[in-house]
Order: C-alpha cells, then structure tokens, then sequence
C-alpha cells in the first residue's frame, strides 16, 4: 500500500517538475531514479574518515598530504612507478575515503595479512607495492620508498580511531548477486554505449585534456595489466555497480553490472607480469578462474596473446616474491 | 638564460594582449550580430548582467544549446525568441564563429568571503562525495577547463550565470539530450546541491583566471589506446 502511495506521489511530483519546465515528452528525473547518494549507501558503513582540514601540521601531514595527492594523481606523484594513464583514486573513489569504493581506512585496519595470491603474509607496503605492479601496470616501489610511505602515512591517518584486525562495514567493493543470465559481450556493449562511452570512449581509452587524464583507459595499453584484481569480472562489476556513473551509484542493474564488466575485460591489455612464457601456462597458474577471460577466445581473438610483458613491467621487480 | 626567463613573461603578456585586441580571424556572420549584443564583441561575455562568454566554446556545444532553448529543454525567456527563428545552417554558423574565438583573459571576479571561497574550492576540485556530489573537475577537467563536447569550460563564466545554471538543472529548466548520459549526471550533482553549496562553487569558479593556450592547449586529445 504504501509502495503504491509513493510510485503515485514520485508520478506527481514528476509531472509538476515536467510542467514546471514546460516538458511535454521524457520527465528530466527518471534517467537516475535507482541512483544512490554513493557507493556507501549499501554498505552498512558507519566510520567516517577524519576531515582533510585536519590534517596535522608538520613533516607528519606533510606526508599525509603526499599521500591524498599521489591518490588523486598517480602519474604526477609517483611517475617512476606508473606504467599507465591511471591514478589510484579512480578506483578508490574520494582518494580512497568512500565506503563501497576499497577505502584506504578499511584495508588498513586488516594488515599483515596472507593472500592467496602471492602464497604469503603481505605487509600494508608488501599489498600496495601489487597495486603499482599489477593495477598502475608499473613497477613496485620498493619497500620504504617515500611513495609506499607516504600511502601508508595516509591510510594510517584516514583509519584514526578504528579498531585493528577487525572487519569493518565498507570494505572492499559491496557483495553482487549472481547475474541471472551468464554476463555477455554483446548486452554489455549495449550497457557501455548506453552509460561509459561518453566519458571513457567508445574505444576504452579515456580522455585527456592538455596533458591531464581525465577519464582513464578501461583497457589497451594505457590500462591495467592482465595480473590486476580488476581484470576479474566479479571485482570490476561489484566496482561498477557501486560506483559508475559518477554520482549514480547503483544505477545500472546488478545484470548490466555484470554485462558491462564482461564487456570492458573482454578487451586487450597489458600482459601479466608474473608472465610464464606463454598464455596457457599462465592462465592455468595465475587465471584459472570463470571470472578471468585471460587466455580465452573472444571474437576470434585468444586474450592476453601479446608475448613477454614489455620491459617497463619487468624493472625494479626482483624484491618481490613471485 | 636568465634574462630570457625574466622577460618571458612580460612577452607572453603582451603576446596575450595583442592576440585579445586582435579581431577574430573571420568576421561574424551576420546572425551572430544579435549574440554580441549581450555577449560581447569578443564573445567575452557580460559578467555583472550573468551573461556567459561563448569564446572558446566548442562548436557541438554552442549548437546544442540553441537547439535546447528551441526545443524547450533549456528555459530562457531572453535566449528563445532569439534561437526560434534560425536555421540549422545559421546555428552551425554562429556555434563555429565563437568557438573560434579565443577564450577571454581577465575576466577572474575577485572573492570576498574566505569560508565561502573554501567551500567553493573543495566543492570544484574535490567535490562533496559524502552528500553524493563529485568535484566539478572531475568532469569537467582540472582548471574547469572542460572536455569537449560533452563538458564545457566552467572556468571563466560569470558567478551569476554559473549559479543560475546549477538551479536550472536543479529545477528542470536545463536539461540535455535525455538519450546522453551528461543529462543524468549534471541533474544529479544539482539536485545534491544546497543554495550555500551552489553559491560558493559559483564564486570561485569565476574567480579563477582562465588558463592560457601556453598552459592549457584548448583542444582536447584522445589518450593513446
């Protein structure tokens, strides 16, 4: 009953709005009628980063600041181990504060920790040094780096007040259901067109203005590699689901999530630096997963076939474990 | 070395001053006439009227806009009787003759409330995420430079017309193509957005110089696949 009463007060209001701007076809307000405020909405979160202002004076908020500004623009901040048009903050929405977008807060709290993906206990430095490597396509800072130091500084400061070694509410990307049909290229192509293109670009590759990323590629050679945690579907969807469009968290459906995320790692990127000599042999050890499509056919094309990572992937690598 | 680097300024100075007292490179046609009326001889604009500069605007924008005020999606009771009767042929006239123009130097306004002016700031650059509004650089682009065609230049316009444009899609007196997903994402930050809000972005926004060429190539290039 009181769902009927407000469908019929959202229609009036609606239709006021739509009188109101002498509208006689397509209301302005139901393009993002699903939207949330962020991706925080859905996450349960209740811990709040402390405010910016109050960053500390000092050789310590000077590191801190270091930290937020190497977050909002990678390439300038910490050039030398950028190997892509990324920043960290694009995937770690408000420089790595917002619940639902891997705040910087709720990983923090939850290190040491062993991951399975490098079979060992990782250090908070050890966790951020993968992110150069696999998702900024770079090089690992190496550990003590005022790069790596500054980050840490930073989540250290964003985590004030929150307990260690406990899982908190807004960590990660928030859980999606299962797609209820198998995710596929061509509905995600549809979703891409409809709701990405026009910030990323019809190819994937981004916008830049007077040498400034704006929009970072989704894939090519200026993405992420091959190794990175968006390159499995699942991650890249339940980041798009609360994330993308900015300001429209949750607006695509959990199936277009899934669709579009199919779509965008169905393309060519820079290969996997943990590169085995070839693509099956890599596959089997790092991609043998339903969420990866390294190593599968796509449109006539076996993904990930591009030979040996290129030469800026491979420097500065040797101190760490494979 | 040093002297030339001491005198590089003064020369891009007067370089700027003799490119902004040149006449643009090709006359008005003559439909444009009426726009320099109000929105200067240079397409600067009129900031203490709220009257935007349409110099350096891209071309597809400029168009979509008279488009709008025909078709109703843009609300202007000055703009609509004036964009009713044009062609086609003379919109795409006047959207190229002003995006060719170079985009005016000193129009900055100066800022007088200090906590206004940080919110203003914050708001342009890094937005307000908690409320679910994204920093207007993140679209449109660091400076408020804009991307073409989809996010124009929001650096540079008069505070009055920035503000009354925020209120407009607020309200649905300004909307875009329903079919592009900037009609979505411009209503939504509005919508967010308190009057203090919108009155603070608005006045720092205009007070900030517009980037030179020399620092701000205006056309915008495809990154590298």
């Amino acid at each position: 009953m009181s769902i009927v009463t407000s469908a019929t007060l959202t229609r009036t209001v609606a239709l006021l709005f739509s009188l109101a701007s002498q509208l006689s076809s397509t209301p302005a307000f139901s393009a993002d009628a699903q939207a949330a405020l962020n991706a925080s909405a859905h996450t349960g979160a209740t811990f709040q980063p402390p405010s910016e202002a109050d960053i500390p004076a000092g050789p310590f908020g000077d590191t801190i600041r270091l930290g937020r500004d190497i977050m909002l623009d990678t390439p300038r901040h910490a050039a030398r181990f950028v190997g892509n048009n990324l920043s960290c903050a694009n995937c770690h929405l408000d420089a790595g504060r917002m619940a639902g977008s891997a705040p910087l807060w709720a990983a923090y709290v939850n290190f040491p920790a062993y991951r399975a993906k490098n079979s060992k206990i990782n250090t908070y430095q050890e966790r951020l040094q993968g992110c150069f490597r696999f998702s900024m396509n770079g090089s690992a800072p190496p550990l003590g780096d005022p790069v790596l130091v500054a980050l840490e500084a930073y989540s250290f400061w964003l985590a004030t007040g929150l307990p260690v070694n406990k899982e908190v509410a807004g960590r990660g990307y928030p859980k999606l259901e299962k797609p209820a049909q198998v995710a596929d290229f061509s509905r995600g192509q549809a979703v891409y067109t409809a709701r990405c293109a026009l910030c990323h670009g019809e190819s994937g590759a981004g916008q830049s203005t007077a040498g400034q990323v704006i929009f970072p590629s989704l894939w090519g050679n200026q993405s992420y590699n091959w190794g990175a945690g968006m390159g499995s579907i699942n991650n890249a969807a339940q980041f798009i689901y609360a994330n993308m469009p900015y300001g429209m968290s949750y607006s695509l459906t959990p199936q277009e999530a899934w669709d579009v995320a199919y779509f965008m790692n169905a393309h060519e990127r820079p290969q996997d630096p943990r590169w085995l000599g070839s693509v099956e042999a890599t596959r089997a050890k790092f991609h043998d997963s339903p969420f990866s499509l390294y190593g599968q056919t796509i449109n006539g094309n076996v993904l990930g076939k591009t030979g040996a990572p290129k030469r800026t992937q491979d420097k500065d690598q040797a101190h760490i474990a494979p | 070395m040093r002297l030339l680097r001491n005198l590089a300024p003064a020369l891009s100075a007067f370089l700027a001053l003799f490119a902004s007292s040149q006449p643009a490179s090709s006359a008005p046609p003559a439909e444009a006439n009426s726009c320099l009326a109000c929105h200067g001889a240079q397409g600067e604009g009129l900031a203490a009227a709220g009257y935007p500069r349409l110099a350096g605007l891209s071309a597809e924008y400029i168009s979509e806009q008279l488009n709008a005020y025909i078709d109703g999606r843009r609300v202007n009771p000055i703009m609509r009787p004036m964009a009713m009767p044009l062609t086609a042929t003379q919109i795409q006239g006047i959207a190229t003759f002003f995006s060719a123009l170079p985009a005016p130097s000193n129009v900055a306004a100066a800022l007088t409330d200090a906590t206004q002016s940080a919110l203003g700031q914050q708001l342009a650059e890094r937005g307000e995420w908690s409320a679910g509004i994204p920093a207007c650089f993140n679209c449109h682009a660091p400076g408020g430079v804009g991307l073409p065609p989809a996010f124009p230049p929001i650096v540079g316009q008069p505070a009055m017309y920035i503000e009354s444009q925020i209120q407009a899609w607020k309200n649905g007196t300004r909307q875009g193509d329903p079919k592009n997903l900037a009609n979505a994402l411009m209503h939504n930050v509005a919508f967010r957005m308190s009057d203090t809000q919108t009155k603070a972005v608005a006045a720092w926004l205009a007070a900030q110089p517009i980037p030179t060429p020399n620092t701000s190539p205006s056309t915008t290039v495809k990154t590298n696949p």
